[in-house]
């Protein structure tokens, strides 16, 4: 007979050397709740706003700036909409479907990375998947012409879907098959699908563009018109908010639904948990392990078929060298723990600070290429104060201990 | 009688672990390189004998890391051999050809391969305390625009490199905090640590150069020797000192970490950080001086490419892009050996140096040798032919008790 297992309920001490990413992830789940979170968004703006102030710049005023720029200020002018009557309410309208804009996409970078934290794996390849959903969108959007738009922005969604679910597998199947840890291999398959994507938008490549004036800069084609996703708030023109918001919207539903009313999420998790209970219990492990990583790619892979269709509609190798999109969505999956309605937050968080701090910038209080620099910042902080929430966890449990239900668990010991 | 049935026994996918066989498959592609460009294939573009050639040499590599020292090393100066009669013989061919294969080619190997030497070196201290350092790219970038801003303000290269150096070194240090002490995921630390340094290089030079590096910062010199005959002269007689630098750093490392008591206790902190507790090492001493050792040497790393013959004096936004990443597959490749780690660094400089001069030729060449190290290396984790061995203990955060 082996010992039996001493205690199922884990002290952070015992997780954080032991435990498995996921027993961690659910263990500062339960614990905190939502005050941790928000204790380190203040905290990481304070310290970006002591950035700005060292600087010589008031961060006040820089906040206030981003906060404007973001469109957040359309709340006290809910009425107005966009471009249609001038001045600052018509601005606010415009900057925030803007910020919904970048919302959409983090929204599903974030579920991307947060789906695999709940299978207990790292996927910090949502950057790679991402290129490969936009270039697949592109590639179906600029061809099929003369096909309805519904079948094609349907086929040209799924396509990108799919194509992130597949590369996302690779390191599923490298995971199942041979043991290959999934942090190296998503990272190399990120630079992998960045020169990819540089090399199929570039000059000479099957995706540059046809026109004869831009013969000589690297962009693809813009997709055709039936590819282009609707738009339901704005103007066309202006670019507004498309539909890939509202697809954003699904696919957090389609997130919670997933993890917590399957089969097929209650198994995943089984296994991110303690895979070898998972195997005991008649769980087949690989099968699961590539089934994560394929779901995660595919959120990815979703983000990059939206942007391509919703507003980007066309690409560069330029473009491929600065996104970050599918890095910031480990931040956003991060601070919304995980769940479907942080996620949500989170990527609102960030969709309005990456826009906020660029073109919606105002007046000159702070310049946008130093503003943009600092969502860098406040985003690394968040990272790294999040990632060490095991020490408030720790504070947390020791007085949770000194309670009834902490004493009761040493029985043996008590002398009355 | 026995080994024959031993051998029937074993199942092929067993003796296709084996390293040897993985030897055997490299000689081959050596000479598959070779015959590749001769008829009758006669490939007219140098590019497949090569790519052949390099993997038959990563094989090599990866054979003597892991045990196959002699036949591993002869595999891959065969798959070396194997690319010089395909280059000769394409050669014959075309004209152009001989601008990108000259003594520049070499030179510029190890110029692009100095920032992966010291990235892999770096790597491999951290993850041989048992701290995985994926934040190399960010302290790599760090030392990049830090020491532009100590060689501008200070007026010499040597306190650019020192100011870099040092700017890694608390990067690294912030990050052994975290990862040590509080015990955060080490994953998740690299990754803040990365979006940190993009964050804090793009705001300093944003606000102290606008975007734009004017006047001359003093750049790393060269180091000239001459009397070593045309060839030599053109591909090593001019390289910059940091390269030197970086030769020697790989023998030093391999002395520190194998020879000496102080290596011993590093690998003993990562292999089994109990067990080395209990001997009486100081654990978290151990990994903090491992930490901040890697982000020094990274950052020295990121000096050279700003302050280097490449980067002459300039800085750019996210200026090492992916460069870390890079260090960090060869360190992978080389499975956490100096020797390892030092070959798989050069060899991938080799590749990007052949895609900067393929560009001007064939644009998607280029890009091939460009991803070739990230390729190499995903196969390489993927374990299909031997497996990489890392530190039992590495990314597991110790716990005094």
């Amino acid at each position: 007979m082996t010992e039996p297992k001493k205690d199922l309920v884990q002290s952070p001490e015992e997780a954080a050397s032991s435990g498995t990413l996921a027993a961690r992830l659910s263990l500062s789940q339960r614990a905190g709740g939502v005050a941790v979170p928000l204790a380190t968004v203040i905290l990481a703006f304070l310290i970006g706003g002591l950035v700005v102030l060292a600087t010589g710049h008031n961060p006040l005023l820089a906040y206030r700036d981003i906060f404007n720029g973001a469109g957040l200020n359309w709340i006290f002018h809910p009425t107005t909409n966009t471009a249609i009557d001038g001045g600052v309410p018509a601005q606010a309208a415009f900057n925030l479907t803007q910020t919904l804009l970048q919302t959409s996409t983090l929204i599903l970078t974030g579920l991307a990375v947060a789906f695999a934290f709940r299978c207990g794996m790292f996927n910090i390849g949502g950057q790679g998947q991402y290129f490969i959903g936009l270039v697949v969108a592109n590639w179906i959007g600029i061809s099929l012409a003369g096909l309805n738009s519904f079948p094609h922005i349907l086929l040209a969604i799924a396509a990108a879907t799919l194509a992130g679910a597949v590369w996302a597998g690779i390191a599923g199947v490298l995971k199942a098959t041979t043991g290959a840890h999934e942090v190296i291999s998503t990272i190399m398959l990120n630079w992998i699908a960045y020169y990819l994507a540089s090399w199929l938008f570039g000059v000479g490549g099957p995706l540059h563009n046809t026109d004869p004036t831009q013969a000589t800069s690297p962009v693809s084609n813009p997709i055709l018109e039936s590819a282009k996703l609707p738009v339901i708030w704005g103007s066309t023109t202006l670019q507004g908010l498309s539909a890939g918001f509202l697809i954003a919207i699904a696919a957090l539903v389609v997130y919670w639904a997933l993890i917590n009313r399957t089969t097929l999420g209650y198994e995943v998790r089984a296994v991110g948990f303690n895979p070898d209970a998972a195997a005991y219990g008649g769980i087949n492990v690989k099968k699961n392990i590539i089934r994560a990583m394929a779901i995660s790619g595919a959120f990815a892979g979703l983000a990059g078929g939206i942007d391509m269709l919703g507003y980007l509609f066309k690409y560069g190798q330029l473009d491929v060298q600065v996104s970050q999109v599918g890095f910031i969505g480990i931040a956003v999956a991060l601070l919304g723990r995980n769940t479907a309605l942080g996620v949500f937050l989170g990527a609102f968080i960030f969709g309005g600070l990456l826009y906020g701090t660029t073109q919606g910038l105002t007046s000159n209080v702070i310049q946008p290429e130093l503003s943009q620099q600092l969502t860098y910042i406040i985003q690394g902080l968040v990272v790294l104060f999040i990632g060490a929430d095991i020490l408030i966890l720790y504070v947390w449990n020791s007085r949770k201990r000194l309670r009834p239900r902490g004493a009761a668990r040493t029985p043996a010991k008590a002398v009355y | 009688m026995t080994t024959w049935s031993q051998r029937l026994d074993n199942p092929v996918s067993e003796r296709l672990r084996d390293p040897a066989t993985t030897g055997y498959v490299a000689i081959g592609l050596g000479a598959f390189a070779a015959f590749l460009a001769i008829p009758p294939v006669e490939a007219r573009s140098p590019a497949w004998p090569i790519a052949v050639g390099i993997l038959a040499v990563a094989l090599g590599i990866w054979t003597a890391t892991r045990g196959r020292q002699r036949l591993g090393w002869g595999a891959a100066v065969g798959g070396l051999l194997g690319i010089g009669l395909g280059i000769l013989a394409t050669r014959s061919g075309t004209g152009n050809l001989e601008t990108v294969f000259d003594a520049t080619l070499i030179d510029q190997t190890f110029g692009l391969a100095t920032p992966l030497i010291f990235g892999a070196i770096a790597g491999m201290f951290s993850e041989r305390s048992g701290v995985i350092n994926i934040g190399l790219e960010g302290m790599m970038l760090m030392g990049a625009f830090w020491g532009v801003y100590g060689s501008d303000k200070g007026g010499t290269w040597v306190l650019g490199l020192l100011i870099g150096m040092a700017s890694g070194g608390v990067l690294a240090l912030i990050y052994a905090y975290f990862a040590i002490h509080l015990r955060a995921d080490q994953i998740v630390g690299g990754t803040a640590v990365n979006f940190l340094a993009l964050g804090i290089t793009g705001y300093f030079f944003q606000q102290f150069y606008n975007g734009q590096v004017s006047g001359n910062p003093s750049t790393i010199p060269n180091l000239h020797i001459s009397g070593l005959g045309h060839f030599l002269e053109n591909s090593i007689g001019n390289l910059s000192l940091l390269t030197w630098a970086s030769f020697l750093l790989v023998i030093v490392a391999y002395v520190v970490l194998f020879k000496t008591p102080i290596g011993l206790r590093i690998r003993a902190c990562g292999e089994h950080p109990r067990a080395a507790d209990t001997v009486g090492i100081n654990v978290y001493l151990v990994r903090y001086c491992c930490v901040a050792l890697s982000g020094l040497l990274v950052a020295a790393g990121g000096v050279y490419l700003s302050l280097g013959p490449q980067g002459n004096g300039t800085f750019i936004f996210n200026m090492t892009s992916g460069k870390g990443f890079i260090a960090l597959a060869a360190m992978i490749f080389g499975n956490w050996r100096p020797a390892g780690a030092f070959a798989a660094a050069v060899l991938f400089g080799f590749s990007s140096a052949l895609a900067l001069k393929l560009q001007i030729y064939s644009p998607q060449a280029s890009t091939l040798f460009q991803v070739l190290p990230y390729v190499l290396t995903l196969v390489a984790v993927a374990g299909v032919i031997g497996r990489t061995v890392a530190p039992a203990a590495d990314g597991k955060p110790y716990a005094k008790q």
